[in-house]
C-alpha cells in the first residue's frame, strides 16, 4: 500500500491532508500519531476506498483489506458467531466455509464459549476482539486500524496490543494503526510516522527496532522510553 | 409468584380506589333517576353487561368483530406504512415528496371525513377498515422512517466497505436497527386503530355489529349498564393489542437492545 503525495480537501473547504506519502509492506507495521483532528483518520477512509482523495495518488495492491475502527460496531442484533460471519456474508461465501472460518478466528482471538453471546454481554474489550476476529476472516493483507482501543482501560489496551502484535508476527500483514497513545505507537510499530495538524502532513519518522514478540516488560525498557521521548518531543514541536 | 404480587398491588390499589371514587360519585351525588341513567353502580354494571347471558354475548360478540375490523385495517396500514417509510428512506427527494402528505393524513379529523367516505364506500365494513387504516397509518410510517434511519454510520461504513447492495443493506442493516422504533409504531397505531373502529362503528352500521354500534344504541335507548361495559370492553381490547405489540417488540429485540423502551 502505499500513498504519494496525497492531499485532500472536503467539499466544505477544510483543508484534510497535504502532500502526504509513505508506503506500508507486508510486514511492516507503521503507527501514525497525530494531534485531534489532523486526518489521521481520513488516510485509514482514503486507504479503505471510503473516501475518494483530491490530489496525489494512491495505491493498494490487494484489496482484501482488514478495518478496525475506533467503535466494534458489532452489529446488536446478532451473536459474537452471526457477526464474525458478516463479511463472508456480505461476500456470499459458501455457508459451511464461512462458519468454519468464522469459528477459527474465533478461537484466534481467545473468544471460544462465546459464540452465541450478543454484543450487550460483551466487555469493551471482547466486543474489540469479535471486531478483530471479523476483519481476520477476510485473511487481510493489509490491516488498517482506527485508534481501535482508545476507549479501553489501560489494562485491556495493553493486553489487545499484546494480541495485534502475535498476529501481526504470525500472519505478516501490513498493519496501518492511528493512535494518540505514544507509548502504544512505539509498542506495536516498526515504524512510527508524526503527522502535524490540520493540514495534517507527515513531520517526522521513527524506526523501532525491538524484536517481536514484544511483551509487556519492553514498556519498561530503557530504550523504549527514549524512543517514546523522541516523538513525544517531536510531536509536540509541531503542536 | 411473591414478586408477582409485588408489582401487582400497586394498580390494583389504584384500581380499587377508582371504584370508591366511583361508588361515592354514584350513591352520593347523583340521585335515583341520574344513576340510572348515566352512572350505575359498579355492581349493577358487572350484573347486567357482564353476568347476563344474553347482554354477555351480545357484547363479547361485538368486541370480536371490533376486534377483527381493526385487525384488517391494522395489517393493511402496517403493509402500506412499511411499503411507504421504505420508499422514503431510499432518497431524500422521495421522502420530501410523500412527508408532507403523510403529515396532513394526520391532521385531517377522522370525523370530517368519514360521511366522505361513506357516500364513496358505503356504510359497512369496508368503510370501518378505511377509517382504521386512515387513523392508523401515520406512527407507522414516522417510526419506521426513523428507524430506518437510525442505522449507525460506522455500520453503514462496513456495508458500503463489503459492496453491499441497497437490498442487502435494508435487510441486513437497516430493517434490524429499525425494529425497535418499528414495534414502538405498531403500538401506538394498534391503539388508535380500535378507536378508529369504533369511531367508525358511530356513523357505518351495516354489516356486522361491533362495539361502536352497541354504544350508540344503548347510549340511545339509556341503558346505562350495557354503555359502560361496552366501553370497558373497547378499553380493554385497546389494551390488549397494546400489550400483543409490546409483547411482540421484547420477543424479537430484548435479547440484544440495549435499552428496552417500554
Amino acid at each position: 500500500m502505499s500513498f504519494d503525495s496525497v492531499s485532500m480537501v472536503f467539499p466544505d473547504g477544510t483543508h484534510a491532508l497535504d502532500d502526504v506519502s509513505f508506503g506500508v509492506d507486508e510486514g511492516e507495521f507503521v503507527t501514525i500519531v497525530g494531534p485531534s483532528g489532523c486526518g489521521k483518520s481520513t488516510i485509514l477512509k482514503i486507504a479503505s476506498g471510503l473516501l475518494d482523495h483530491t490530489d496525489g495518488s494512491y495505491d493498494l495492491a490487494d484489496d482484501n483489506l482488514g478495518y478496525v475502527f475506533q467503535d466494534s460496531t458489532l452489529l446488536p442484533w446478532r451473536t459474537v458467531m452471526k457477526n464474525v460471519e458478516l463479511f463472508d456474508e456480505l461476500r456470499k461465501g459458501d455457508k459451511s466455509a464461512r462458519r468454519a472460518n468464522a469459528q477459527r478466528v474465533i478461537e484466534t482471538v481467545g473468544l471460544g464459549g462465546f459464540e452465541n453471546h450478543h454484543p450487550k454481554r460483551l466487555s469493551g474489550g471482547m466486543r474489540m476482539r469479535v471486531s478483530l476476529a471479523r476483519s481476520l476472516t477476510l485473511n487481510p493483507k493489509v490491516f488498517l486500524f482506527d485508534e481501535p482501543f482508545g476507549a479501553l482501560d489501560e489494562i485491556t489496551r495493553q493486553n489487545l496490543n499484546e494480541e495485534v502484535g502475535r498476529l501481526f508476527k504470525e500472519l505478516n500483514f501490513g498493519g496501518l494503526f492511528i493512535t494518540h497513545s505514544i507509548p502504544e505507537a512505539v509498542f506495536m510499530s516498526t515504524k512510527v510516522l508524526v503527522m502535524s495538524s490540520r493540514p495534517g502532513r507527515i513531520i517526522d519518522e521513527f524506526d523501532v527496532p525491538f524484536e517481536y514478540p514484544r511483551t509487556a516488560e519492553l514498556r519498561y525498557d530503557p530504550e523504549f522510553a527514549r524512543l517514546s521521548g523522541e516523538v513525544s518531543k517531536s510531536l509536540a514541536a509541531f503542536h | 409468584m411473591k414478586k408477582r404480587l409485588g408489582t401487582a398491588w400497586p394498580p390494583l390499589a389504584v384500581f380499587a380506589g377508582f371504584i370508591g371514587v366511583w361508588y361515592f360519585y354514584s350513591g352520593v351525588i347523583l340521585d335515583e333517576v341520574e344513576r340510572n341513567i348515566s352512572l350505575p353502580y359498579f355492581h349493577n354494571v358487572v350484573d347486567i353487561a357482564f353476568l347476563d347471558g344474553e347482554n354477555r354475548s351480545e357484547l363479547l360478540s361485538a368486541t370480536w368483530t371490533s376486534a377483527w375490523i381493526a385487525g384488517i385495517g391494522l395489517a393493511i396500514a402496517v403493509a402500506l406504512g412499511l411499503f411507504f417509510a421504505v420508499l422514503m428512506s431510499q432518497a431524500k427527494w422521495i421522502e420530501r415528496s410523500f412527508y408532507p402528505y403523510a403529515v396532513l393524513l394526520q391532521t385531517i379529523p377522522i370525523l370530517a371525513l368519514v360521511p366522505v367516505i361513506g357516500l364513496r364506500f358505503g356504510f359497512g365494513i369496508g368503510a370501518r377498515v378505511i377509517v382504521v387504516v386512515i387513523i392508523s397509518l401515520f406512527p407507522i410510517i414516522t417510526n419506521t422512517l426513523f428507524g430506518l434511519k437510525t442505522a449507525e454510520q460506522g455500520h453503514h461504513d462496513l456495508f458500503t466497505l463489503h459492496k453491499a447492495s441497497r437490498v442487502t443493506r435494508l435487510f441486513k442493516l437497516q430493517f434490524p436497527s429499525a425494529l425497535p422504533a418499528m414495534f414502538t409504531g405498531f403500538q401506538i397505531s394498534a391503539g388508535l386503530a380500535v378507536i378508529g373502529e369504533i369511531v367508525g362503528g358511530f356513523f357505518f352500521g351495516r354489516g356486522a355489529t361491533d362495539l361502536g354500534n352497541r354504544i350508540q344504541l344503548y347510549a340511545a335507548r339509556l341503558r346505562a349498564e350495557e354503555l359502560i361495559g361496552a366501553i370497558a370492553l373497547s378499553a380493554g381490547l385497546g389494551i390488549s393489542v397494546f400489550w400483543f405489540f409490546g409483547f411482540l417488540r421484547n420477543r424479537f429485540t430484548s435479547s440484544w437492545a440495549e435499552a428496552n423502551h417500554t
